[in-house]
């Protein structure tokens, strides 16, 4: 009786006419393309994007030139170079970042005391030469600026899980 | 005028007028048809598909088109130079060939032959040297790998495929394509003879080296089988005649099987279409069940596509032709 059963379910292509069915049933479905770059997916408020250098509501820097940063960076993509400011307090002279050999694993955000080296929700950052890539502190400056808003409210949104 | 038309050069002209009027939407229907399969692929799959080039993504065949014409040939060095040139033309001049004798009306058939079917199966068993020649002329192991599988593998499903049409040809008493439609009149034969009509389509499918038939160009194995080694026109050529080879197919099913140019009932609601228009939508169904086929099964093993061809629909379609003929004679429905 089952050989018969199986033998008949082959005969009739049973299973191959219930595939074409769920292929039918999808043909039919909603489709989950969205129209990039007109539309976006959602991002965590983890995403780690491209990095920016954060400062106080009084405008004042935050990086305090620990090079926290700098030691724990598994791919050493950042340098920084540090002397005393004219008010006596540690500054960076300078703060680069090279983002052709940065891997994007935010542990330089993790292991900043002060919050100012962060990786922002930005991923749409392509050039078209090498050596745009190679960030100095005032693009990171910049990118700080632009993207504080935002930032803020990442890392309100993450605080709890810290 | 009148007399014009009945000189070597009227009737000339008026071939080529036929030729054209059948070739160009035949060649539209090739491009709109890479389109309509990567449209039907994307939407089973949960995606859109091209939707960027025009609206709904319409003008894409002529954006590839464009593309395809732009870019290098390249020969390489160690192929067969003519040989290889020769090839893409060769499944193209093939795919092209076969259209002669397809009737899309009463009478709108160019040649209109009595071996109308013989003249098809002729044309597209032909389609394999293109195939081999390629191979051949790549001097690559892919290419020639691809070819091998692809001779090996039309070749066996011919074999079924001949006895469906013999079949078909006894319910029918003539070899014209013409005549097959119109004894088709009271029942189109997909309905007596609904195994040998799946026989049939899945036969065309593994002849047109399609999924899940697809060795030929394995892509996982052979990177892209008997064409690896083309680039630009000649790669074009081989996918024209793909398509075109598609098409035809589907139209030979829609004659044998689904009763060509007649509607599906001659009453009111159907037969105001005109007969083309009903040629080309069983076409359409056709194609759409070829890229439904291609987007559900995953591609054979080489072992099972040989099985399937030779112990399972050689004697399965040679049982039912005989069958047939035993029915036909028994209840004297022979045709004379």
């Amino acid at each position: 009786m089952a050989t018969l059963d199986r033998a008949a379910r082959s005969l009739l292509l049973s299973e191959l006419v219930s595939g074409m069915a769920l292929t039918l049933k999808y043909f039919f479905k909603p489709k989950v393309t969205i129209n990039y770059p007109y539309e976006k997916g959602p991002i965590s408020p983890r995403f780690k994007g491209e990095h920016a250098l954060r400062r106080y509501p009084n405008g004042e820097e935050r990086c305090i030139a620990c090079k926290l940063c700098e030691a724990v960076c598994p791919a050493l993509a950042i340098t920084i170079e540090a002397e005393p400011r004219e008010d006596g307090s540690r500054r960076t002279t300078r703060y680069d970042i090279d983002m052709v050999k940065c891997i994007y694993c935010g542990m330089c955000e993790e292991a900043c005391p002060v919050d100012a080296i962060v990786e922002g929700p930005n991923f749409e950052f392509s050039v078209e030469t090498r050596e745009e890539l190679l960030y100095d502190k005032q693009r990171l400056l910049s990118n700080g600026d632009r993207w504080e808003p935002e930032l803020a409210k990442r890392l309100e949104l993450d605080a709890p899980y810290r | 005028m009148e007399g014009f038309l009945t000189t070597p050069v009227g009737i000339f002209a008026i071939t080529l007028a036929q030729t054209l009027a059948l070739l160009v939407p035949v060649l539209m229907g090739v491009a709109y048809l890479t389109l309509a399969e990567r449209k039907v692929l994307a939407a089973m799959q949960l995606r859109k598909g091209p939707n960027v080039v025009g609206p709904f993504g319409l003008l894409q065949p002529f954006a590839d088109a464009i593309k395809m014409l732009m870019k290098e040939t390249i020969v390489p060095s160690g192929a067969n130079r003519y040989l290889f040139l020769f090839a893409p033309m060769l499944t193209f001049m093939l795919a092209m060939l076969a259209w002669a004798v397809i009737p899309v009306n009463e009478g709108w058939a160019i040649a209109d032959i009595n071996v109308g079917i013989l003249y098809l199966f002729a044309i597209s068993s032909l389609g394999v040297y293109g195939v081999i020649i390629a191979g051949w002329a790549s001097n690559s192991k892919y290419a020639f790998l691809g070819a091998l599988r692809s001779a090996a593998q039309m070749v066996s499903y011919e074999v079924s495929m001949g006895f469906v049409i013999v079949t078909v040809l006894m319910c029918v008493g003539s070899l014209n394509l013409t005549a097959v439609v119109k004894a088709q009149e009271t029942v189109w034969f997909f309905i007596p003879l609904f195994p040998m009509f799946i026989i049939f389509f899945i036969s065309t499918l593994a002849e047109t080296n399609r999924a899940p038939f697809d060795l030929p160009e394995g892509e996982s194995e052979l990177v892209a089988g008997f064409f690896v080694e083309y680039s630009s026109m000649s790669f074009a050529l081989f996918f024209l005649g793909e398509y075109a080879n598609m098409i035809l197919m589907s139209a030979l099913t829609t004659i044998l099987f689904l009763g060509g140019w007649l509607p599906p009932m001659d009453i009111a609601p159907f037969n105001w279409l005109p007969g083309p228009i009903w040629f080309i939508l069983k076409i359409c169904l056709c194609l759409f069940t070829f890229i439904w086929v291609r987007a559900t099964f995953p591609r054979y093993r080489y072992d099972q596509l040989m099985r399937l061809g030779w112990k399972v629909f050689l004697p399965f379609s040679l049982v039912w032709l005989v069958l047939t003929a035993a029915v036909l004679k028994l209840t004297g429905w022979l045709p004379a």
